[in-house]
């Protein structure tokens, strides 16, 4: 378990030296998209560049421009999106539950916050813009200030390795 | 009369959106000091630190702060003239914007936000009628992750429901923010076996033979905190049951997230 400090934009060669079961630190910029920002992108196009971008499943509690909690949602849910949305340029997903790894090989990762921690996960992150605003608190894009956003596990890699697929396996077994 | 159901609304709902029954804190202290696996000991430790800033800060431990689900224990002497419901969903609407919650209820088909977390069936509230002329209100806001993987399963009687029950929980319980509890519904209909497995939540935690043992079953299974592997997939078991139809097995998983939100208030 090696433990890493990143910085957005992630480049292809941070983002392959991760294998599963690193720890990662993360700093800089964290977009939050979760089902009608996907719905939105696929139809309509995304209103931002992702070119290295770290990708949130979040739908956070926000007063004003105060982040009160934001822990991750089911990525599952967005499992449909993946292909188009690392397509996009996403070097890293983060949420929980885990998708598919196979879109993840040689560009992205995907990154694990511990589930139901969305007051800790809020003092780590700063409001800096909203988009698509019109889909509500929960839905919108938000663009977020993140210092050290973490602890996350790198639970996809891109190396074609996936802890929840490994757990999984092991559990049908016994 | 009313007002007080209306802030007792309020209390019981902050309470439980920013802090965790000690119970539920001291499963998961156990759990991380039994741990054996590094990224499940230290992510059962982050949700531990999780739970005390939210408690020292007064914010919401989880981002979804859930949909309104009520337990009201109602005296049968009891007379109120008003609509306990409307009282309720008062009191829902005041905590959502005071607290704040997420708005978090929309519309089944156009998805609209009603913005205020109440509207048609919710808040939704358990009754029970007790002897006496009391009045107790249990909030239990409950979130979609663990919601979401829940299942009704209408067996053959010739099946084995714990079966059912460890395949549910091997495909299932990575997604609902494991160390889960599990709320099991076992016999009656369709839908009173979903009933029996979410008064199962309130119940917790069990503790009979055969909670037991379905409790070491599922853990033995290794999925651990938040799916990654590690020692504690359920921190408790709770079954309730009912009689059920010669031909029919029905049986209910409700899945609940380490986050086993609940908090009580005795108004009258």
């Amino acid at each position: 378990m090696t433990h890493y400090l990143l910085k957005t934009p992630l480049t292809e060669e941070d983002v392959i030296e991760l294998a599963a079961g690193d720890m990662v630190l993360l700093s800089g910029t964290i977009y939050t998209a979760r089902d009608k920002a996907h719905s939105l992108m696929r139809s309509k196009g995304c209103p931002i560049s992702l070119e290295g971008a770290a990708l949130y499943h979040c739908g956070p509690l926000i007063r004003k421009d105060e982040v009160l909690s934001a822990g991750p949602t089911t990525s599952s849910r967005m499992a449909r999106y993946t292909e188009e949305i690392l397509r996009l340029g996403v070097r890293a997903i983060i949420g929980k539950g885990g998708l598919p790894g196979e879109p993840f090989r040689n560009r992205s990762v995907y990154l694990a916050y511990p589930g139901g921690c969305g007051a800790a996960a809020a003092k780590q992150l700063k409001v800096r813009a909203v988009h698509l605003q019109e889909l509500g608190m929960a839905e919108s894009l938000w663009e977020l200030e993140a210092e050290n956003f973490g602890p996350m596990i790198v639970a996809v890699d891109a190396h074609g390795k996936d802890m929840y697929e490994e757990v999984r396996r092991s559990a049908k077994n016994r | 009369m009313r007002s007080e159901v209306v802030e007792a609304t309020m209390r019981v709902l902050q309470k439980a959106e920013t802090s965790l029954p000690e119970w539920v804190i001291q499963l998961i202290v156990n759990a991380a000091e039994r741990e054996t696996k590094n990224v499940a000991r230290s992510q059962l430790h982050f949700m531990l630190e999780n739970v005390r800033i939210a408690m020292n800060e007064g914010l919401p431990l989880c981002q979804d702060t859930g949909l309104a689900i009520f337990h009201v224990e109602m005296g049968r002497d009891l007379i109120l003239d008003f609509d306990l419901e409307e009282a309720i969903a008062d009191g829902v609407r005041i905590a959502t914007a005071k607290i704040p919650l997420r708005p978090n209820a929309v519309d089944p088909l156009t998805r609209k936000n009603s913005q205020d977390n109440t509207g048609q069936g919710l808040p939704d509230i358990i009754l029970d009628q007790v002897s006496g002329k009391g009045l107790k209100i249990t909030a239990f806001p409950k979130g979609a992750g663990s919601e979401n993987m829940s299942l009704v399963g209408m067996l053959n009687p010739a099946d084995n429901p714990f079966d059912f029950i460890l395949d549910a929980v091997k495909d299932r319980a990575a997604n609902a923010c494991p160390p889960l509890f599990l709320g099991i519904g076992l016999g009656g209909t369709f839908d009173k076996a979903a009933r029996l497995a979410k008064r199962a939540l309130f119940n917790m935690p069990g503790s009979s033979p055969l909670e037991m043992d379905l409790l070491q079953r599922v853990n033995s299974l290794g999925i651990g905190t938040m799916g990654l592997g590690g020692d504690t997939t359920v921190l408790g078991v709770k079954i309730e049951m009912a009689c059920c139809h010669t031909a029919s097995l029905p049986v209910a998983i409700n899945f609940q997230c380490w986050a086993h939100r609940s908090a009580t208030e005795v108004i009258l």
